[in-house]
């Protein structure tokens, strides 16, 4: 169990590339900790320079106050649970386990206790004598974290140990995987490029962006509070809808219309010395079909009318899909975005918004339906720098 | 079942029928395509096998033609009976395995300086198989002259005074020195393809275990490589087995350091004793076919080109 503080770490390749810059993190002691953000973002890489797989160019990691920069992966006292698994195809499940403590030089009695303790605590105490090559993804992610657990190291690593997974036993594990580290209560450092794995495991994220982490923060902080535009369309599924707007006159025009803004907003969209061309952000749930709400309800924010274009019914609410006229929001950061979830190119013309309404809601595919949104939810982004406006400390 | 009494010979042919018109379209042109391959096959191997087996059985002798008789097994009581095969029998295991052992582990820290070259890896790896490359007799005459005395560079160099190819003990240590050289090459490139079957995650997670490298090479790489260095040492062993060229070049056996294929090469071509010849040629495929046997039945050695797929 240890502290890790990241300070100023950076990592450059010899041909110049740039990996990871400046990363400032500090991680308490049983912290359990996701870095996530899409692939080449830097996430892994950081990942690797606490393990000691990469070296670190600048800045220093300290592992209980110690500078560990330049000891090898072995003297660090960390276990890393690789996305491919990485057991040793030649060894039982049981040796698999034991290795760390063979190699600790650990006695027999000692490690057979561990081991089996350890495969209790799994649930792999029928599959010790098989070798990994015959067993489930599953009961194989479960082995690689038995021979992370079994010799009580400082800090697990986590580098995607639930992408190889179908969807369902990724559930199943990831509420496990956060039991087994509550009980251990050992500090953990998890990458995922999974937001929906970010927000249910850790106790705090960093969203990191090429290289550069964007905010550190508690989930729910990072997702109220997003510090800019790509770590509020980084969070959240399905994700903030973006709209072009302009502000004037303590008003914002935008595709849906123009309206006050509220005296919260108003504040701090000021304060922040807010340009007069900015992006809008409103997540899905803060919509709701019109027609459900009383009149004190609905005053406290805008409503508009358009056609439904999908309607999709989950059971428990309904989204409800539009498109609305004009252009839709652009800036780097949600190019990215998109370009990450592999949808930049689907030529649709407008920008699309998806609302999430009640299931009561009686709007229907193809027929219009009046919408309400909460005005106070409302977050202005600045589209040459992406900064959130309306980010309150 | 009125179509059975009216043609009693049906059944035969009716398995047959079974098939569909595809099948056995499909059938018919495997058979096609595999005969000429068969043929060639038979005439060059199987024709020869037999044939040297047929004349091991014979009293046969081309400067007495006239003795010539069916003898059963007398040429291998003769030749197992005899000091001189198994002196050539010892240096060939002796060569065989120690030429082998030293190929393996230079041909190991060959592998691995390929498989970890960063710059001109392409050139590194042209350059360390130049020796295979070369024509193993032309190879062989090169060594010759080096080690001759007086004139050969490495004779000056380790042993003026003295001529080792002229002595069994050096001379078997140079023809082993030849072997070496001209197959750590091909040992190597065998060992890269095994190298590259071990995965950078596996290594990763060892050195997070507390391997040291060395420890990552023992317990990880090697185990991990297993059947690429199995397959390895087959080949080698039953190429070094047959050994030939070198020796015939270098002392041409004299001094007893013939090996069986030399001995064989003295009886059958230089002796023209086609009995005794055969029966050593004989005698020396037995040897492979149960060096062969061993590696995979023993070893667990998955002949090449065999699926692999379930055992991992």
């Amino acid at each position: 169990m240890a502290e890790i503080v990241l300070d100023k770490v950076t990592k450059r390749y010899p041909d110049g590339a740039l990996a990871v810059s400046d990363v400032d993190i500090t991680i308490a002691d049983g912290e359990f900790i996701i870095l996530v953000g899409p692939s080449g973002c830097g996430k892994s890489t950081t990942l690797n320079m606490i393990a000691g797989l990469e070296d670190i160019t600048e800045g220093e990691l300290r592992i209980d106050g110690q500078r560990v920069n330049e000891r090898a992966p072995k003297d660090r006292d960390i276990a890393m649970v690789f996305q491919s698994y990485a057991l040793y195809p030649h060894m039982s499940v049981r040796e698999n386990m034991a290795f760390p403590l063979r190699l600790a030089k650990v006695d027999n009695a000692t490690v057979t206790k561990k081991v089996e303790e350890a495969a209790k605590v799994l649930d792999l105490t029928q599959h010790l004598d098989r070798k990994p090559g015959n067993l489930s993804g599953g009961q194989r992610q479960r082995v690689a974290m038995g021979r992370a657990i079994v010799r009580n190291p400082k800090a697990f690593l986590m580098d995607e140990p639930l992408s190889n997974l179908d969807a369902k036993l990724r559930v199943q594990m990831r509420t496990s995987v956060s039991k087994l580290q509550r009980r251990l209560g050992t500090t953990t450092v998890y990458v995922t490029h999974d937001q929906t794995e970010a927000m249910t495991l850790g106790d705090r994220v960093v969203v990191m962006r090429g290289g550069l982490v964007q905010q550190i923060g508690s989930p729910q902080s990072l997702y109220e509070q997003p510090k800019n535009l790509f770590v509020a369309g980084f969070i959240g599924s399905p994700s903030m809808n973006f709209l072009p707007a302009t502000l004037e006159n303590g008003e914002v025009n935008t595709p849906l219309g123009a309206f006050p803004l509220t005296d919260r907003v108003r504040g701090l969209v000021e304060a922040a010395n807010a340009p007069r061309e900015v992006i809008i952000g409103l997540r899905p749930e803060h919509f709701e079909d019109a027609t459900l709400l009383d009149d004190t309800e609905r005053s406290r924010g805008g409503t508009f009318t358009a056609t439904v274009e999908v309607l999709e019914s989950m059971g428990s609410d309904k989204y409800a899909y539009f498109t609305l006229e004009g252009d839709a929001a652009t800036s780097a950061e949600l190019d990215e975005l998109a370009a990450d979830a592999g949808s930049h190119d689907t030529g649709d013309a407008g920008s699309q918004i998806v609302t999430r309404l009640s299931a009561a809601s009686g709007a229907a595919e193809g027929a219009e339906a009046q919408v309400w949104f909460d005005a106070d939810k409302l977050q202005v982004f600045d589209p040459g720098d992406g900064r959130n406006l309306t980010y309150a400390d | 079942m009125s179509h059975a009494i009216e043609e009693p010979a049906a059944p035969a042919k009716k398995g047959k029928k079974a098939l569909s018109e595809g099948k056995r379209a499909e059938r018919k042109l495997g058979l096609m395509l595999c005969a000429p391959a068969a043929l060639v096959m038979v005439a060059v191997t199987g024709y020869p096998v037999l044939y040297s087996l047929w004349l091991s059985l014979q009293r046969y002798d081309l400067r007495f033609p006239d003795q010539r008789e069916f003898i059963w097994f007398e040429n291998y009581a003769t030749v197992l009976g005899n000091s001189y095969w198994w002196t050539a029998f010892g240096v060939t295991a002796l060569i065989t395995v120690v030429s082998v052992v030293i190929e393996l582990v230079l041909g190991m820290a060959l592998a691995l300086i390929m498989h970890r070259t960063l710059v001109a890896r392409g050139l590194v790896r042209t350059v360390a198989l130049i020796p295979y490359g070369i024509v193993t007799v032309v190879a062989a005459f090169s060594w010759r002259y080096a080690w001759t005395k007086d004139t050969g560079y490495l004779a000056q160099l380790f042993a003026s005074d003295s001529d080792l190819l002229t002595q069994r003990v050096p001379a078997l240590a140079i023809i082993t020195l030849a072997e070496v050289w001209k197959t750590v090459p091909f040992m190597a490139l065998l060992l890269m393809a095994g190298l590259a079957l071990v995965p950078d995650d596996l290594l990763k997670a060892a050195s997070m275990d507390g391997a040291t490298a060395w420890q990552r090479f023992t317990k990880v790489m090697l185990p991990v490589m297993k059947p690429a260095i199995l397959v390895a040492l087959l080949f080698r062993t039953l190429d070094a087995f047959r050994i030939f060229d070198n020796i015939f070049v270098l002392t041409n056996g004299a001094q007893q350091t013939g090996s069986v294929s030399m001995q064989t090469y003295n009886n059958l071509i230089k002796g023209l004793n086609l009995g005794i010849g055969s029966t050593m040629s004989v005698l020396i495929f037995i040897a492979v076919a149960v060096i062969a046997f061993v590696f995979i039945k023993v070893f667990g050695t998955s002949a090449p080109g065999s699926d692999n797929g379930g055992k991992r």
